[in-house]
């Protein structure tokens, strides 16, 4: 047996909970701060485009009168900017809450490399939420910039209209982390999610139009959806015209979900990494 | 309570209704080098895994560094190296990058790992490489980066689960230097390997596991020694003849084996045996006398055929 | 050896053969074609999903912005419904959207990972063979979608005229032409971070070819921008059939594909040779 005169003694320490989330954040961020340009087409630039299509364009054959007065009563570039900040928020949260957690356990394999090292699963969990959080934060951030640049937003209520998307869009990628947590197939499932799930989401949850709009028997499936409630808490919040009980339960539902959402990623993040 | 740094009892591991582990004892103790030798699915990597603190055990006792890693998990790992079968480097970071993050996430501080990080670059000869990212790297490079991240916290055990599978020559005595290097150190080794004279380089004990159980223990030596003989004689033959020669030289070995091409006898003095064969009128295509090794003694105790 | 290079007999196998090396193409593009139908057997959902995308958009912007937007005038000036007034785009759009995806995420990966056309090339076929049959792959998908979508407008009463018969070889020559742009486009990519470079054009032509709302909405400088995307041609093309205005324009917009899908083979051959055969 060789040298113990001198045991190596190891550097490393078992860390507090909200120190390993922030290790795990810093770690992203790291990440991020060389790959960020290939991020903005699609978190900040797709949402732009949708309103300046629809807000601008389509919204041209809307305000010149008739019908739509009496169901939308503000422009309808005004009326779509909020929504679209909440819709900018679900899609960035589908996206990032899929493949990149799909290719940590499957193709990079990052999130086992981290496994071994004091940082536990939950924990590893709660990072990746994090960091999705400040993503969503971001480029929510950077839309209001713009918009407000072009005239879409009305008053100061669009500000507070930042934080009800982020919490919207953390209500979907939430559970949706904990489902990419278990998918071990290349991601076909990912199709099925966006195709099945997002864009409808996007189309019939009262962004485009007021679900009033939908057929009655449908309309009660709009009501599950995190965006409807994402969408009447962002455009209430912007135009100014929220009312407290209907605010409270729209957060008590997000919130829920959210909660929900952390609890089953966590416990996937454990079932899938210490096996 | 002995002074193992790894001490198990009775350890099993279950995945449903397949046990991949069926009930071990290991010690393990500090500063030597440890090896887990068998064939795929014998059972080391879940092995490995447990001690590692990343897959709970079904059943057993186990200790690593004196605590139980249901229990202790993060504190245990926050002490341990590991270098995993599958390199799971960040390929979208730089070389550098993919120590610093690692190493933060041990907690260390900035300045810590950047320092540490330079010291990594060199032992592991990247320095140069140290801004580019991680994608391009040769195998061998990358291997040597996943074995310089898992030195950030300076662990008192390495895991290493396969170290040098698809390296070439070179990369793997690179990385044998560095291991023998490392347990000049002070620092204890666990390792896995299908490469028999990797595990009679590096370790000084090993075990052979076979079906999820440990069938053999002891230092390559001994182990040599006591399921092969000293030297082994190989016979070569036209494919399908060499059933008929086997009569002919049975009592000159103290084992023998028939291959589809050749008859492999085990003996303590091979070139005797030869001349033995030849005074019997056996005309082998070709013959070999060499020295037994591992390969022999793990042939022999874990079978020939695939399991796989 | 039983693999054996079937000399082409004269005046068989078509004019490629005749003009390209072996070396770049042995004529059995189909074969490609055969390992992507076998390699989606088991991932129809994938295939059968794609069809709901402009189905949603269909219904939810047909219904919801339609009650709201009333009549549009579609060609020749005659009015329109807000849903027969998308459907035709949509139809396009799918028609790009699916040729688009499928010949630069798929062709990327099979290109870069999976390593697909290196084993391809140890056999007698050449890089000419690869990007017709997955071009020709892209083609059977953009069909079935497309076949099933003027199925809907059918069913809805969205097609007026038996013209719009012709949509769907209409629908396969677009779905053509981006496909094989898209494969040229992919032979150029270093890394999954140009994707979004995909997304930077796919997206803005899906939004602005007066799919949603017609020409007449820009100002006229920016109308001019608009009827350079191929996807705008693609639209009017589709909205002349299914409603029967046809006229000597739609073979202007005809020509447009057959240009550019000439275009896309060319260059995408070039470039896989370049990067395969090296």
């Amino acid at each position: 047996m060789t040298a113990l005169l001198d045991p190596p003694r190891a550097t490393g320490a078992a860390l507090p909970g909200w120190r390993a989330t922030l290790l795990v954040v810093e770690g992203l961020w790291t990440w991020y701060r060389r790959n960020w340009r290939a991020t903005v087409i699609s978190s900040v630039l797709q949402p732009l485009l949708f309103l300046v299509a629809f807000g601008v364009g389509f919204g041209t054959l809307l305000d010149r009168g008739g019908r739509a007065q009496q169901v939308i009563d503000v422009p309808y570039l005004v009326y779509l900017a909020p929504a679209l900040l909440a819709v900018g928020a679900i899609q960035n949260a589908a996206f990032e809450s899929t493949y990149p957690v799909l290719s940590a356990f499957k193709w990079q394999r990052n999130y086992w490399g981290v496994s071994a090292t004091p940082i536990t699963p939950g924990q590893l969990a709660c990072g990746q939420l994090s960091w999705i959080t400040l993503r969503l934060a971001g480029s929510g951030a950077a839309y209001l910039l713009v918009i407000s640049l072009f005239g879409a937003a009305r008053g100061p209520g669009i500000v507070a209209a930042l934080p009800l998307a982020v919490l919207c869009g953390m209500a979907f990628s939430a559970p949706v982390v904990a489902f990419a947590a278990t998918v071990e197939n290349d991601g076909a499932a990912f199709n099925a999610l966006f195709r099945f799930v997002v864009m409808p989401m996007t189309l019939f949850s009262g962004t485009f139009f007021p679900i009033s709009q939908l057929p009655e028997p449908v309309r009660p499936l709009a009501w599950i959806s995190p965006l409807w409630h994402g969408t009447e808490l962002t455009r209430g919040a912007a135009l100014g015209v929220l009312e407290l009980g209907p605010a409270l339960g729209h957060t008590a539902y997000l919130a829920a979900l959210v909660i929900a959402g952390v609890l089953l990623a966590r416990w996937r993040f454990r079932a899938r990494l210490a096996r | 309570m002995s002074d193992a740094l790894v001490q198990a009892r009775g350890l099993r591991k279950c995945f449903g209704d397949i046990e991949a582990v069926s009930g071990i004892d290991v010690d393990v103790r500090p500063g030597e080098a440890f090896g887990f030798l068998g064939p795929n699915g014998a059972g080391k990597s879940s092995a490995m895994r447990m001690i590692g603190c990343v897959s709970p055990r079904t059943a057993g006792e186990l200790q690593v560094l004196g605590l139980d890693p249901d229990v202790d998990g993060p504190r245990i790992r926050a002490r341990l190296g590991v270098v995993p079968q599958q390199d799971n480097l960040d390929t979208e970071l730089s070389v550098r990058d993919n120590l610093h993050v690692y190493g933060r996430y041990f907690g260390l501080s900035r300045a810590a790992v950047r320092a540490k990080a330079t010291e990594l670059l060199d032992f592991a000869q990247l320095t140069d490489r140290a801004s580019d990212k991680v994608e391009p790297l040769s195998g061998g490079m990358k291997r040597r980066l996943t074995i310089a991240r898992s030195l950030v916290n300076d662990p008192e055990l390495m895991l290493l689960d396969e170290p040098t599978t698809g390296l070439d020559p070179q990369a793997r005595h690179l990385l044998w230097d560095r291991l023998f290097r490392l347990k000049q150190q002070g620092v204890t080794l666990i390792l896995t390997t299908h490469y028999m004279d990797e595990a009679e380089q590096l370790c000084d004990r090993l075990v052979v596991m076979d079906g999820g159980l440990i069938v053999a223990e002891g230092s390559p030596g001994d182990l040599i020694a006591r399921y092969s003989s000293r030297e082994v004689l190989e016979l070569r033959f036209a494919p399908g003849e060499q059933h008929g020669q086997r009569a002919a030289v049975d009592e000159l070995a103290e084992r023998l084996e028939e291959l589809p091409d050749r008859l492999l006898l085990y003996t303590t003095d091979g070139e005797r045996a030869l001349s033995a064969a030849h005074q019997r009128g056996v005309r082998p295509v070709s013959s070999l006398v060499r020295r037994a090794t591992l390969e022999d003694v793990f042939l022999r105790l874990t079978g020939r055929s695939l399991v796989d | 050896m039983t693999g054996v290079i079937e000399a082409p007999a004269p005046g068989r196998g078509g004019p490629l053969l005749r003009i390209l090396p072996p070396a770049l193409y042995a004529g059995r593009a189909r074969m490609l074609m055969l390992r992507s139908s076998l390699a989606y057997k088991r991932a129809w959902l994938t295939i059968f999903s794609g069809f709901f995308e402009p189905l949603f958009f269909l219904v939810a912007m047909g219904e919801g912005l339609g009650s709201l937007v009333g009549d549009l005038p579609g060609p020749g000036g005659r009015p329109l419904s807000y849903a027969a007034f998308i459907a035709p785009g949509l139809l396009a759009a799918s028609a790009m959207n699916g040729a688009v995806y499928d010949s630069t995420f798929n062709i990327f990966f099979k290109l870069r990972y999976a390593r697909l056309y290196d084993a391809v090339l140890a056999t007698p076929l050449g890089p000419v063979d690869i990007a017709l049959g997955e071009i020709g792959w892209a083609l059977v998908r953009g069909g079935l979608y497309s076949a099933g979508f003027l199925g809907v407008m059918t069913g809805l009463g969205l097609i007026t005229s038996p013209w719009g018969l012709l949509a769907l070889p209409a629908a396969l020559l677009v779905a053509f032409a981006f496909g094989a742009v898209g494969m040229a486009a992919t032979s150029f990519m270093r890394s999954w971070q140009d994707f979004d470079l995909v997304q930077l054009a796919v997206l803005p032509m899906f939004l602005f070819s007066a799919t949603f709302f017609p020409l007449s909405v820009y100002p006229p400088g920016l109308q001019w921008v608009v009827q350079a995307f191929p996807l705008y041609h693609a639209v009017e093309l589709m909205r002349g059939l299914t409603n029967g205005v046809v006229g000597w324009g739609l073979l202007g917009h005809l020509a447009y594909f057959v240009v550019m899908a000439a275009f896309g083979v060319v260059v995408a051959s070039r470039r896989l040779t370049a990067l395969l055969l090296r």
